[in-house]
C-alpha cells in the first residue's frame, strides 16, 4: 500500500485546522462548554497527527493485523461515535432530572409566594390548612 | 373524625372543563365527612385555561414552569404533601374519572393502620368504567409481571386513585417514577416492603380532556413501563440488600 497523496494530505491538515478553529470560537462564543470540547479536540488532533505522519495509519493497521487499513478509521470512528453518543445520553438524563427538580422549586416557591401574598399581615406559619367551611 | 391531616392532590394538564367540578366535589366529600384535609391541585403546564379555573377554586394549586407529565407532578405533590407534614396523601385524576365519593374507601384502610398505600381497583367488583379491551389486556400483563417481581396481585396497578400514609411518602419524597409512573411505582413500594391493599371502586370515563395514551402511544407505554418496571427492580433490589447487610 502507498503513503497518502501530498494532496490529500494536505486537505486533512485544512480541515482539521479549520474545524479547529471552528471548536475554539464557538468556546469563545460560551456557545460550547469547555469539559464537552475536550472530545472534539482530542479528535482533531488525531487527524492532525496521521496528516503529518504519513505512513502512521499503514503501520498501525500492520501492527493491529488490520489488512485493509481504512477499515481500522471506520471501526475507531464508529466506536468513538457511541461512547460520546451514549455518553451524551447521560448528560441529557442528568440535565432532565435537574430540570425536574428545579421546576419542583421553582413551583414551590411560587404557591409559597402567593400564599404569603394572600395572607400578609398574618404570621404565615406552617402551611395552611384551607379553614373548614 | 380523624385528626390526620390529609393532602388531595389532583394532577391537571389541560383539564379546564372538568377540573372545577372534580375540586367542588372533593370539598362536598370533606364536609360530608368532616375531613381534615387539604385540595392541592397541580397545573401541569397547561396550554388551555387549567391555571384560571384553579385560581378561582377552593383550594391550593402548584403551578409547574415546564410540563413534566403526569409522574413529575405527582412527585411534585408528594414531596410538597411530606414537606409540609400531611399524615396522608391521595391522588385524585383531574379528569373526573375519580369520584371523591370513594374517598373514605381508600382512606379507611389507611386510618386503620392497616395498610401504608391503598389503591382503588375498578376490577374488584367489575361495576363502573371498565375500560377497553385492549387496555385490560395490558393491565393483566402488568399484574403478571408484578406478580413474578413482587409477589403481590395488584388487578387495577394502573389505576391512580391511591392513598399513602407517611411512611410510604417518605419514599415517594426521594423518588417517583417520571413517565406512567403508576405499574412502576407498585415494583418499588414492595421492594420498600410497603404494605399494599386494593380496594373495589367505581370509576367514571373521564368528564373532558384525553387521555394521554392512544393507540400509537399504547406500544410505547408497554415498552417503557416494562424496561421501567424490571429497571426499579434491578435497582432498589441491589440497593436495600446492602441496606438490610
Amino acid at each position: 500500500m502507498e503513503t497518502i497523496p501530498v494532496v490529500i494530505q494536505i486537505i486533512g491538515l485544512t480541515g482539521a485546522t479549520l474545524f479547529m478553529l471552528y471548536i475554539f470560537r464557538l468556546i469563545v462564543r460560551g456557545q460550547l462548554r469547555e469539559e464537552y470540547s475536550i472530545v472534539w479536540i482530542l479528535c482533531t488532533i488525531i487527524l492532525i497527527v496521521f496528516s503529518i505522519w504519513r505512513r502512521g495509519l499503514e503501520q498501525i493497521s500492520l501492527a493491529l493485523g488490520v489488512f485493509y487499513p481504512p477499515s481500522l478509521i471506520f471501526l475507531a470512528a464508529i466506536f468513538a461515535i457511541i461512547i460520546f453518543l451514549v455518553h451524551l445520553s447521560v448528560v441529557v438524563s442528568r440535565l432532565q432530572n435537574h430540570i425536574k427538580t428545579l421546576t419542583h422549586e421553582l413551583a414551590y416557591l411560587k404557591q409559597e409566594v402567593a400564599m404569603l401574598k394572600e395572607n400578609s399581615g398574618q404570621a404565615a406559619d406552617g402551611p395552611p390548612i384551607l379553614t373548614e367551611s | 373524625m380523624t385528626k390526620d391531616r390529609i393532602l388531595v392532590i389532583v394532577p391537571c394538564f389541560n383539564e379546564e372543563e372538568a377540573v372545577a367540578a372534580v375540586i367542588e366535589d372533593i370539598n362536598r366529600a370533606k364536609n360530608r365527612y368532616s375531613l381534615h384535609l387539604d385540595i392541592l391541585a397541580v397545573n401541569d403546564c397547561s396550554t388551555d385555561g387549567t391555571l384560571a379555573v384553579l385560581k378561582r377554586a377552593n383550594c391550593l394549586h402548584l403551578d409547574l414552569p415546564v410540563n413534566l407529565g403526569i409522574g413529575g407532578a405527582m412527585h411534585a405533590g408528594y414531596k410538597f404533601a411530606f414537606r409540609n407534614g400531611y399524615d396522608i396523601a391521595v391522588q385524585i385524576d383531574g379528569d373526573g374519572q375519580h369520584p371523591a365519593d370513594e374517598l373514605m374507601k381508600i382512606l379507611q384502610p389507611i386510618f386503620d393502620g392497616e395498610a401504608d398505600i391503598v389503591i382503588g381497583s375498578r376490577f374488584l367488583n367489575r361495576s363502573g368504567f371498565q375500560s377497553s379491551t385492549m387496555r385490560r389486556v395490558g393491565i393483566n400483563y402488568f399484574r403478571r409481571l408484578n406478580q413474578i417481581l413482587i409477589g403481590q396481585t395488584i388487578y387495577d396497578s394502573t389505576s391512580g386513585f391511591r392513598a399513602f400514609n407517611r411512611l410510604a411518602l417518605s419514599t415517594v419524597n426521594v423518588y417517583y417514577p417520571d413517565e406512567y409512573p403508576e405499574p412502576e411505582a407498585i415494583v418499588q413500594f414492595g421492594l420498600h416492603q410497603l404494605r399494599m391493599t386494593e380496594v373495589p371502586v367505581t370509576m367514571r370515563e373521564r368528564q373532558g380532556g384525553v387521555s394521554s395514551i392512544n393507540t400509537s402511544r399504547a406500544i410505547y407505554y408497554m415498552v417503557k413501563v416494562t424496561l421501567g418496571t424490571l429497571f426499579i427492580y434491578a435497582r432498589l433490589r441491589n440497593k436495600l440488600k446492602h441496606q438490610m447487610a
